[in-house]
């Protein structure tokens, strides 16, 4: 049994459609700490000791929230640099977290088409989202792919919401379970609402 | 002329004189000098009674001392301590050296020689320093160093007062019958009369006890006594108790045949740390300075004109010679200490002249008869004008010195005290917060309130606070806002507040004036006053707990935080709005229909999230894109 920690950044939660519910979806899964870090740091005066307490004790951290500008919210940003401390997360002594895993669970306001070397962006979701990959490397953590929502703008309209929820609700607790493939995960290039392929049948040993 | 009419001539001549030299830089003590030349020696208004009268100024001087122990506290000397022995001990002892050395060869006794040399090493603590802190010269090194030299002096003063009357026993009564003697002037003629019978041992012991006394009682006995009187809350009580304590001391002294001034200075030094310290000082400086301002009348109507016209270029070439020989001893010990370039010419010129201090040791050692008569008159005559030459000194410096150095700028520049200086009045609920930001920071504060038990309560955690009414000038004056960085007023009468800052403001223009107000109007009244920005107490509080109770209510921590600053944003807009229309007419209506009018806007802004979809596309901040744009 894995410990997930999903730590959740979204400034306008009353207008957000997709993340939200989301991030419910996340607070009802057992193993799961969920954590609004706009809810927790209105002020963004981020406790960083009792952060740093709170990664030890998790094996796993989601970071869920809505692409900004091919990032996060800032007040993710605002935690990385505080939370993420020489010593601790990084340099000679700094390896609190190491072996653990990371990921971001992401909603993208554009359809997939705009993630590709021919699309819009002229390059795909997860290499766009680099920073986080190397932030991770650097903590000595294994990196998987983003867990995505494209088009996360009509997905009311089009219906995806639920699936997208149930296929976020088996992520979480496969990661807990240890049911995730994190082989096959940490070398795909995204992770959608089929899963099937990620999660692990059986006994695990 | 009665007592009136002498009162009346005095403080003429002082009311006229002082603010004339004043403005012409010459400081107050020459003010006092010439008020006193013009009604003495030239209309003659004024005759022999001024040495009756000079007896009684002398009293200004024990109150001056007083005043200078109350400045000294131990700590501060503490930390100063090099610079007051080295510097300053060099300077004193240097000096007196080589002015002895030149008396004993111009034929003086030694023991004249000796009382001359001290006297002639004190400066003028009254022009330097005024001058120091108009010019803004007082942060430079060159004002620093000069500031310890003439505190090692005032110090120095209260040895040199113990040692005149020795000098007198040994000189001019002859070696016979000196010792024993009652002829020790002023100081101690009186002294001992009641201790006469006694053995040595014994006036000893009571004299040394004496001084227990005064140190004991200082410590644990009038702190209590301050403190009951500071409740009474009456102001001239509290004057009369700070006299009464200087008058005490000084027979008590005069009893047991020590220098009242060596008790009430004790007494000063004592009390340096109470937390009355500031309070003590306004109340007994008027006096001082009235006193003090007395006795220089008293000088200047004595001086002997004959002498100076009977012999002006022996008079003009002592008084060279004296500002002479002590700038190049100054001038050395600036080099000794490594002060560079303009700060040891600041240094060196400014320190050159002897200083007031010298004509009351000159009226001392009159007294005891250590320096004889002829001398005396010379002499005075003589430091008056190295006095009167200062500001002429000061005048080269600035416009010949330093402009060059500031040309060749390749030395250091001047080391300035950046961390800040503070004065807080009012440590209520308010000033409490402020201050102790500050103090925890490592700032300089300065604390002033009137309320005893706040005292009390503060001390008892550590933070010191000064005794006194804020809002009284000359308080202000003892807490040191002349050379302040920022003054905060933070006290809780709205009217008295607005007084303060308006004398503050005029007062001390270089200070930044922060102050706490009661309501958006009387935001504009202090800054009409002078300050330079003014905070609602309640404001900041109140949006934090409206922000709270949008929390409570089921919002978001961070659309909480995000409407509370909406609000204080609209709010601090209206603000600067209404200005110009309350400092127009006051609530007049057109105030109340701007004011309508902005209330209108808020109720706009703060409606907007209310899931009313009408409102879209004015509100900003994380908001989604349209849901048809394409180019998504």
């Amino acid at each position: 049994m894995a410990k997930v920690l999903v730590l959740f950044a979204h400034p306008r939660p009353d207008r957000s459609e997709v993340n939200l519910p989301l991030f419910e979806t996340a607070q009802n899964v057992q193993g799961v700490t969920a954590v609004d870090l706009y809810a927790r740091y209105p002020d963004f005066s981020i406790d960083v000791d009792s952060e740093q307490a709170q990664l030890i004790a998790h094996d796993v951290v989601v970071f869920q929230h809505p692409l900004y500008w091919y990032s996060a919210p800032s007040i993710m940003k605002e935690w990385q640099d505080l939370v993420l401390e020489h010593g601790f997360a990084y340099g000679l002594h700094g390896k609190a977290l190491h072996g653990k895993t990371f990921m971001n669970a992401i909603t993208a306001g554009a359809m997939s088409e705009a993630y590709s070397t021919e699309g819009m962006n002229h390059a795909d979701l997860r290499s766009l989202l680099a920073p986080f990959e190397k932030t991770a490397d650097l903590c000595g953590m294994r990196y998987l792919a983003p867990f995505v929502m494209y088009g996360a703008g009509r997905a009311q309209e089009d219906n995806r919401l639920d699936i997208h929820r149930n296929g976020y609700d088996d992520l979480l607790k496969a990661l807990v379970a240890d049911r995730l493939d994190l082989d096959k995960a940490t070398h795909a290039s995204v992770l959608t609402d089929v899963l099937d392929d990620f999660i692990l049948k059986g006994e695990v040993v | 002329m009665g007592l009136l009419g002498d009162a009346f001539v005095y403080l003429c001549a002082a009311v006229i004189a002082v603010p004339i030299a004043n403005r012409l830089g010459l400081g107050s003590v020459l003010g006092y000098l010439i008020a006193g030349v013009v009604i003495g020696p030239i209309l003659g208004i004024v005759g022999k009674e001024t040495a009756d009268v000079q007896h009684f100024a002398e009293f200004g001087v024990v109150m001056m001392l007083f005043l200078v122990g109350l400045e000294l506290r131990p700590a501060m000397l503490w930390k100063m301590r090099q610079q007051l022995i080295g510097l300053g001990g060099l300077q004193v002892v240097g000096t007196t050296a080589v002015f002895t050395g030149i008396g004993y060869l111009f034929g003086l006794s030694w023991q004249s020689a000796v009382a001359l040399g001290m006297i002639l090493a004190l400066s003028s603590t009254a022009i330097v320093l005024q001058t120091l802190n108009e010019k803004g010269w007082m942060k430079t090194q060159g004002g620093q160093s000069s500031f310890s030299v003439l505190l090692t002096q005032d110090i120095a003063v209260i040895p040199m007062l113990a040692v005149l009357p020795l000098l007198a026993a040994g000189n001019g009564v002859g070696h016979g019958e000196a010792h024993g003697s009652d002829s020790h002037g002023d100081a101690a003629a009186h002294g001992g009369e009641a201790l006469a019978s006694l053995p040595g041992w014994a006036q000893a012991l009571i004299i040394l006890a004496v001084i227990a006394a005064i140190i004991i009682a200082g410590r644990h006995l009038l702190r209590p006594v301050f403190r009951f009187i500071a409740e009474a809350r009456l102001r001239e009580i509290f004057t009369a108790t700070a006299l009464l304590l200087v008058i005490g001391i000084a027979l008590l002294m005069d009893f047991v045949g020590l220098s009242p001034a060596l008790g009430t200075f004790l007494a000063g030094v004592v009390l340096s740390d109470s937390d009355y310290r500031h309070e003590l000082e306004a109340d007994i400086e008027p006096f001082k300075g009235l006193l003090l301002g007395l006795f220089f009348l008293t000088v200047g109507a004595g001086i002997d004109f004959g002498l100076l016209f009977g012999a002006p270029l022996t008079i003009f070439g002592l008084a060279v010679g004296l500002l002479s020989v002590k700038f190049a001893l100054l001038f050395a010990l600036g080099t000794i200490f490594k002060l560079k370039g303009a700060d040891r010419w600041l240094f060196a010129l400014g320190l050159a002249q002897a200083g007031e201090f010298a004509f009351v040791l000159f009226g001392f050692a009159a007294g005891s008869g250590v320096l004889e008569t002829g001398i005396l008159q010379t002499m005075t005559l003589v430091v008056a004008i190295s006095m009167v030459l200062t500001p002429a000194l000061f005048i080269f410096y600035e416009k010949v010195v330093a402009p060059r150095a500031v040309a060749t700028s390749d030395r250091e520049p001047d080391k300035i005290d950046s961390r800040g200086r503070v004065v807080v009045a009012g440590m209520g609920r308010f000033g409490q917060i402020v201050s102790r930001m500050l103090l925890t920071s490592g700032y300089d504060v300065v604390i002033l309130d009137h309320d005893p038990q706040t005292i009390d309560n503060l001390s008892r955690i550590g933070i010191r606070t000064f005794y006194g009414d804020a809002t009284r000038p000359d308080l202000l004056h003892g807490a040191g806002l002349e050379d302040a960085d920022l003054f905060i007023a933070a006290v809780d009468d709205r009217d008295k507040q607005t007084l303060m800052v308006e004398h503050v403001a005029k007062t001390y223009p270089k200070v930044k004036i922060l102050a706490r107000a009661r309501d958006r109007h009387h935001v504009y009244e202090l800054e009409n006053a002078g300050a330079h920005y003014a905070e609602r107490e309640v404001f900041e509080g109140a949006l934090a707990l409206g922000r709270r109770a949008f929390t409570e209510l089921g919002r978001h921590p961070f659309r909480a935080r995000t409407k509370a600053q909406e609000f204080r944003h609209h709010d601090l807009a209206m603000l600067d709005d209404l200005r110009a229309n309350y400092n127009d007419g006051g609530v007049d209506t057109s105030y109340i229909d701007a004011m309508r009018a902005h209330s209108d806007t808020l109720f706009e802004i703060m409606r907007v999230d209310r899931g009313d979809e009408r409102h879209e596309r004015t509100e900003r901040g994380w908001n989604p894109p349209p849901k048809g744009d394409a180019t998504l």
